[in-house]
């Protein structure tokens, strides 16, 4: 039988509140549990329940209160905006519900984007974006500008963005909740091929359980504390 | 290059708004320079004023004439090394709307003193022998048609009567600034008629013009013709032909003063403008600048967009303002015919215009930057759909 692999992710205790006028809004409270390297997890539960706060603490993109959130050993909740920036660039992965791609840029140059925050040298960067678009079936959409792709072709467009500087994390909110059954099937399972050839750890958050039965655990939570968890 | 790519492709991201904004600057770039010129045009006198000459007028007023025997006195203070006299003549060529400037000067000694009219040795050979010629500049015998040998009639003002002139040399101004709208005849003539028609209106000039050897002693020469004549029949003033010049402006300073503030409020009508589209820009792709951050930019980054955006319309502006303003100020200098004697797009406005220009891109950009900069990445990854 093979050993656990190691814990990624470490959160203890996070508690995130927000303000809306006079009141202060509790989003999660205490939320404590361990991400492993290379696991596939699907964050689910009812609409305000905090899943997508969750995966925005996890990705750097937004502060607990309190807390510790430490990836590969680095507690990101006391680093700077700019060594989060930097941190981001190099560790997450970002796939969004509306893709997010930038409408001005083609998909070859969408894909290159965030190798232009590394030092690689443009050739390098080139053989890297094609075969990314490669990997996602979208070899021939490499001039293709966001607005002269369906909406399954952005989305893996966002997914070669994603992994193209090889993050050890990959966070996906709602990356199927924007298309139809088909293109949302070719995304799990390219999510999935993510997770198991490259070993990428993944997290989702998704309200779709058929989406959710592409992970290897399902978390549930509600009320901002975590509640079921389901292993399959 | 990715980073200009950016710019570039955001810019013309919509195509109408950013060709209305343009069209905006352009009309704001080129009225602000038009402004600028007529504002420079009512300097060019002092300007274009020599430092080595000095004009004598009556203290009371230019208006009042001084006695023509002061010539020789003036003559002989140290360090004057020429004189002559010029009298404004006010006569109306057909009718008042061609306005150009008439003076009846020394024939024999008024050129002299002026080397930055370009008249050819013959040409002045023939005005000096003629009793009745004339000596026009190139812009009002351009504006006018007149050429040598045409007669120019005038119609007296301060001197009654039919007047007519023929025309017997054209001159050049040796610099882009000279004057070259006026016109100049004998004080002989002028003088010699007056004797027959009002014998108390002779030997009497307008004013005196001073060559000097050293502008230094500008003041001190100055202040010794004042005193030659303190407490005679005509008491003078004398002062640099800067300073005289100057004294003609200040009259309307009024309208110098609103001509440029009008400048400057176009241009802050334009930044208003151009401040909203940037606001509009920044407002519609906030998720962008959110998913560039989640990316792992930085506010240098996503500002550098905006003001490099902001910058580019407002040079694309500047530049088609700025070559429309030649065409459109040659034009407007041939509307006014001989009112602005020099009318020309300066270097100066030139450089004004751009910096008018980069000061509307980079304020206008401020408050979208600082916006963008500022907003959490969650809440502009919110804004979406």
């Amino acid at each position: 039988m093979n050993p656990l692999p190691p814990a990624i992710i470490e959160i203890r205790h996070l508690t995130k509140s927000y303000r809306r006028g006079d009141q202060i809004v509790p989003v999660l409270t205490n939320i404590s549990f361990d991400i492993r390297s290379g696991e596939f997890i699907a964050l689910m539960g009812p609409s305000g329940s905090g899943k997508s706060t969750l995966l925005n603490l996890i990705a750097g993109i937004d502060k607990p209160d309190s807390g510790s959130l430490r990836v590969n050993g680095i507690d990101i909740a006391t680093l700077s905006e700019g060594e989060l920036a930097d941190w981001r660039a190099a560790n997450v992965g970002f796939i969004f519900q509306f893709y997010n791609l930038m409408p001005v840029l083609t998909a070859f140059e969408n894909v290159e984007l965030p190798l232009l925050l590394t030092r690689l040298p443009r050739n390098q960067r080139r053989e890297r974006v094609e075969l990314a678009l490669a990997m996602v079936g979208l070899t021939d959409r490499v001039e293709h500008y966001p607005s002269e792709l369906s909406g399954g072709q952005q989305q893996r467009v966002a997914i070669a963005r994603a992994f193209i500087t090889d993050p050890v994390l990959l966070v996906a909110d709602e990356p199927t909740g924007d298309l139809d059954r088909t293109s949302a099937d070719d995304i799990l399972a390219m999510l999935a091929r993510l997770n198991s050839e490259m070993g990428k750890t993944i997290i989702m958050v998704t309200h779709d359980p058929h989406a959710a039965r592409s992970a290897h655990l399902i978390r549930h939570l509600d009320k901002g504390e975590l509640d079921v968890t389901l292993e399959h | 290059m990715h980073f200009l790519k950016l710019i570039l492709r955001n810019t013309l991201r919509h195509k109408l708004r950013t060709g209305l904004t343009v069209l905006g600057l352009v009309v704001a770039i080129l009225a602000f320079g038009l402004l600028r010129t007529v504002v420079d045009a009512w300097y060019a006198g002092a300007e274009g004023a020599s430092s080595t000459r000095l004009v004598t007028r009556n203290s009371i007023s230019l208006v009042f004439p001084l006695p023509i025997n002061y010539q020789e006195r003036i003559r002989r203070i140290s360090g004057v090394t020429g004189i002559s006299h010029a009298s404004w003549f006010g006569g109306v060529y057909v009718t008042e709307k061609n306005f150009f400037p008439q003076f009846a000067v020394d024939a024999k000694t008024y050129f002299e003193l002026y080397p930055e009219y370009l008249i050819s040795p013959g040409d002045m050979k023939a005005f000096r022998t003629d009793r009745k010629g004339c000596v026009i500049g190139r812009k009002l015998a351009t504006t006018y048609g007149f050429k040598v040998g045409d007669t120019i009639p005038l119609r007296g003002t301060i001197y009654p009567g039919a007047w007519s002139f023929t025309v017997r040399a054209i001159y050049d101004g040796a610099e882009a600034g000279t004057d070259t709208s006026q016109f100049f005849f004998h004080w002989d003539y002028l003088n010699e008629t007056m004797k027959k028609a009002a014998a108390r209106r002779t030997d009497w000039v307008g004013v005196y013009v001073i060559q000097i050897a050293d502008p230094d002693r500008a003041a001190e020469i100055s202040t010794e013709v004042d005193a030659m004549f303190k407490n005679s029949l005509a008491e003078t003033l004398t002062e640099t032909e800067k300073a005289f010049q100057l004294g003609f402006v200040s009259m309307t300073e009024a309208i110098v003063v609103a001509i440029r503030i009008v400048s400057f409020v176009v241009i802050f009508i334009i930044l208003a403008v151009m401040a909203n589209t940037m606001a509009m820009t920044a407002r519609e792709r906030i998720t962008e600048y959110a998913t560039l951050k989640a990316l792992g930019f930085g506010p240098r980054f996503l500002t550098g967009l905006i003001y490099g955006e902001s910058l580019a319309i407002s040079l694309a502006g500047a530049l088609i303002g700025i070559a429309l303003t030649f065409p459109v100020a040659d034009q407007f200098s041939k509307e006014m015919g001989t009112l602005f004697p020099v009318f020309g797009v300066s270097l100066d406005t030139v450089y004004m215009q751009v910096a008018a220009a980069v000061a509307v891109g980079v304020v206008a950009a401020v408050l979208p930057a600082i916006r963008v900069a500022r907003v959490p990445i969650v809440e502009g990854l919110r804004s979406i759909g």
